[in-house]
């Protein structure tokens, strides 16, 4: 990317961000903490999948699903149900009325192993599913709406609707998916132990990886055309209709991206942490995603995995030292944020510390690049590729 | 063992000031000097690093004190909080003082899972007392399990499970339904049931269990229906119930449910003080009544191992001490005695096995008998459980039950319990 020297400016000093995320993440952190705290910010960084999915789906293209915990449990169950018929074998369940089947079947009078968890035995099968089944509801669900163009806040209320819908019916379920309970228990992953410390570090170095890879997958999307048409029907969807665009594709295509993240977030959800309920499927958990991303800065796709962590560590840190009050200052910390700075992490960071960054380096705060003539306000235009300029063009607010 | 009075044991607590400060000084003076006969050395008593030190030991409290189960686990934590008052107050634990780490699991099943690792990991305490639901149990079960930990659990639950890292201290699902069903069909003649509960496992382990009772019996099951965890409309129930007219209602609905569920029943005309039918619960403790009205569930029974007003010395000592720590408007159900089981028991396994580590409390477990518990008398079977007593109590309007019946005997917990499956 270095080579494309208009732009190299630009990417090298956005590279420099994605450096500072990397040393953060690889370095940084795993020397500072021991390896429970590590394990904790493997989690919190799983949430940041759905997060990065997040900012292009409604950061970008102004699509605002408040159901991505459905992506994110629906990757996450099908990690957990290869675990558990893993976990599951004739020896282990010995104690059961019909052995070799997950514990919570067999309290439920099943007697038989139902079809659908069949093809979970096969591990290549469970990567795929991870990726493919939050992938086709989301296509499904993004067909059904977009193209009818349905949009806004009704296909907020929709995502949410299928959110509450997808937790009753795995509640409701409880012989075929463990309802309230979840599915519990995991221990192995072909044969590795991923309850012992070194495994938690591996996986967590995993997360890290697979996390990069949607970094860049996201910032390849932003950085084409298709980026571009994404911002442009946030803003001005009639006007890319108009153009020729067939915009329910392009929402389909996104909504997709983000369910794909958000299933392997999910994922690496259960093998972090051991285990998969529908809490984390439901509304509060889908809203919650949101907030990770409306606190990162919803444009960013780096503010989103700081958001995500900066969140969950703050849930943790004051629901340890304030058991009983820590809800009220996760509240606090939400409307301050929202009310203070309402683009988030990334928008504080490009208003007060870019400015202060370009004076340290003495650059001039208007190179003019990719749009060269517009006389946007300085720091904004700054930003890089993060903040496209086409953003200060229009609004994302207005559509 | 001091179980008069809360006042002093270390750390403050609303009390009167004389008598605590005396009470204070007589304690230290007391542990002053055991300590220095009796108190063990500390790396003697603790080879596995546990939170120890030559005068405390670190515990963990892990009960939902926010979300939607705090208003039943809030009674846990005060119960377990004033067992290890009392504990400290009466010399601590092999010449230690408890301390706890209280943590909040938000009613959130992952939640429990993050901060039981934390209390073991970083906190190293020596026991845990605390979970609530099953979810959460089972949720936290599998790292206790990994960190050999010790659990002590209160609810009263399904069964199905007896892990070495836990000490129930509730009631598993056959304590508290065989007794209760055999009475009904003895005292009250009954022939025919119906099963009700919410959508979950104890529920419905619960009724499968009681079907397969009253077949036993010979007697029928006339019906049998599960409505989600928070469900409020009970009315197409309620006309069934009136269709059926069953001499029992089996009764299992949990949390909220239970307000709507009663007081659809009230207002469909049905007085349970005529006992046609008449309904038996074992989910509804004097914590929920609180909640659904004591006029709404006057005349109902319920099958439990304790009640509030349980008429022996222990528990009048008991009640008295909950009350002044926390309130006169304080009630004390089922499982908040439970909750107060747990640092007592383990205070004795830890004497008993002279040491805090847990595979030696483990070993030491078995057979340990607490006289002075409200209940009455309990000990630990060979599978972590309690041998306890089933009792049958009868809903008063003041939101209190009145004891009409309790077996001779203890009741031996089965939790994998033989042709019940």
């Amino acid at each position: 990317m270095k080579n494309t020297s208009p732009l190299k400016w630009f990417a090298s000093r956005e590279g420099l961000y994605y450096l500072a995320l990397a040393l953060l993440l690889v370095v940084i952190l795993p020397l500072a903490l021991d390896p429970f705290r590590l394990n904790m910010v493997g989690k919190y960084l799983t949430y940041a999948f759905v997060a990065i999915g997040l900012v292009m789906c409604w950061g970008k293209a102004g699509i605002l699903s408040l159901g991505q915990g459905v992506f994110f449990g629906l990757g996450g169950y099908c990690m957990a149900m290869f675990l558990k018929l893993e976990a599951s074998t004739p020896e282990a369940t010995a104690i059961q009325s019909t052995p070799g089947i997950p514990d919570f079947m067999d309290w439920n009078q099943l007697t038989e192993l139902p079809w659908f968890w069949e093809p979970f035995h096969s591990f290549s099968f469970t990567l795929l599913a991870i990726v493919g089944v939050p992938v086709l509801l989301a296509f499904i669900i993004g067909f059904a709406m977009f193209t009818r163009r349905v949009g806004g806040v009704y296909f907020a209320i929709i995502t949410q609707a299928i959110a509450a819908i997808l937790t009753i019916l795995i509640i409701g379920q409880q012989g075929y998916t463990g309802g309230v309970n979840g599915i519990t228990d995991l221990q192995t992953l072909m044969g590795w132990d991923i309850r012992t410390d070194e495994a938690k570090t591996i996986l967590y170095f995993v997360c890290v990886g697979l996390l990069f890879v949607c970094l860049f997958v996201a910032r390849f999307v932003q950085n084409r055309k298709l980026g571009r048409i994404l911002v442009a029907m946030n803003a001005q969807e009639n006007r890319v209709r108009f153009s020729g665009y067939d915009v329910a594709a392009f929402k389909i295509f996104v909504f997709c991206l983000a369910a794909a993240f958000a299933g392997i977030g999910g994922a690496l959800f259960t093998l972090i942490v051991g285990f998969m309920s529908p809490s984390f499927i439901g509304i509060v958990a889908s809203i919650e995603m949101v907030i990770f991303c409306a606190l990162g800065g919803r444009l960013s796709i780096l503010g989103a995995v700081y958001g995500a962590l900066l969140v969950n560590a703050a849930k943790s840190g004051f629901s340890e030292s304030f058991p009983e009050l820590w809800p009220f200052a996760m509240g606090a910390l939400f409307i301050g944020v929202v009310l203070a700075f309402p683009n988030g992490l990334a928008g504080l960071y490009q208003t007060y510390v870019m400015p202060l960054e370009d004076r340290l380096f003495k650059r001039k705060p208007k190179a003019a690049v990719s749009a060269p003539a517009k006389p946007a306000p300085a720091a904004r235009q700054d930003e890089g590729r993060d903040y496209d300029p086409m953003l200060d063009q229009y609004s994302p607010e207005k559509s | 063992m001091g179980t008069t009075t809360i006042a002093a044991g270390g750390r403050s607590h609303k009390s009167k000031g004389l008598r605590k400060s005396l009470a204070t000084l007589a304690a230290s003076i007391m542990l002053a000097t055991s300590a220095q006969a009796a108190t063990p050395a500390t790396d003697e008593v603790n080879t596995t690093g546990l939170a120890v030190t030559d005068d405390t030991v670190k515990v963990g409290i892990l009960h939902s004190i926010t979300g939607t189960m705090a208003i039943s686990e809030i009674g846990s934590v005060q119960a377990e909080k004033l067992a290890i008052e009392q504990i400290n107050e009466s010399g601590g634990v092999l010449g230690r003082q408890i301390e706890f780490v209280q943590e909040d699991g938000a009613s959130d099943w992952p939640t429990f899972a993050e901060k039981s690792r934390k209390l073991l990991r970083q906190d190293n305490v020596a026991a845990i007392f605390g979970a609530w639901t099953s979810a959460s149990r089972k949720a936290i079960l599998p790292v206790i399990e990994q960190y050999n930990g010790m659990l002590y659990y209160p609810t009263f639950y399904e069964g199905l499970e007896q892990s070495p890292n836990v000490i129930y201290t509730g009631q598993e699902a056959t304590q508290q339904i065989l007794a209760g069903i055999d009475w009904a069909v003895k005292e009250k003649g009954a022939k025919t049931f119906y099963l009700l509960g919410s959508d979950y496992i104890w529920p419905r382990t619960s009724n499968k269990i009681a079907r397969k009772h009253i077949d036993k019996l010979g007697l029928k099951v006339v019906g049998e229906e599960y409505y989600p965890l928070g469900h409020t409309q009970f009315n197409s129930v309620i006309n069934k119930i009136k269709l059926k007219k069953p001499d029992v209602i089996f009764a299992s609905v949990v949390g909220g449910s239970n307000v709507a569920f009663y007081k659809q029943m009230k207002a469909a005309g049905v007085d349970f003080t005529d006992e046609k039918p008449l309904l038996l619960t074992i989910s509804v403790t004097e914590d929920e009544i609180r909640g659904i009205g004591g006029e709404n569930v006057e005349g109902i029974y319920a099958s439990m191992k304790y009640f509030q007003s349980l008429d022996n010395p222990n528990n009048e000592e008991f009640v008295a001490a909950f009350k002044e720590a926390w309130g006169d408007d304080m009630v004390i159900g089922d499982v908040t005695q439970a909750a107060y089981l747990g640092p007592w028991l383990w205070k004795m396994a830890v004497e008993k096995a002279g040491s805090f580590d847990i595979d030696k409390i483990r070993e030491a477990s078995p057979g340990i008998e607490f006289t002075k518990a409200p209940e009455g008398y309990v000990r630990i079977h060979e599978n972590h459980h309690l041998w306890s007593k089933t009792r049958i109590g009868r809903a008063k309007t003041d939101g209190q039950y009145e004891v009409v019946y309790e077996t001779d005997e203890l009741m031996e917990p089965d939790p994998f319990p033989e042709g019940y499956q």
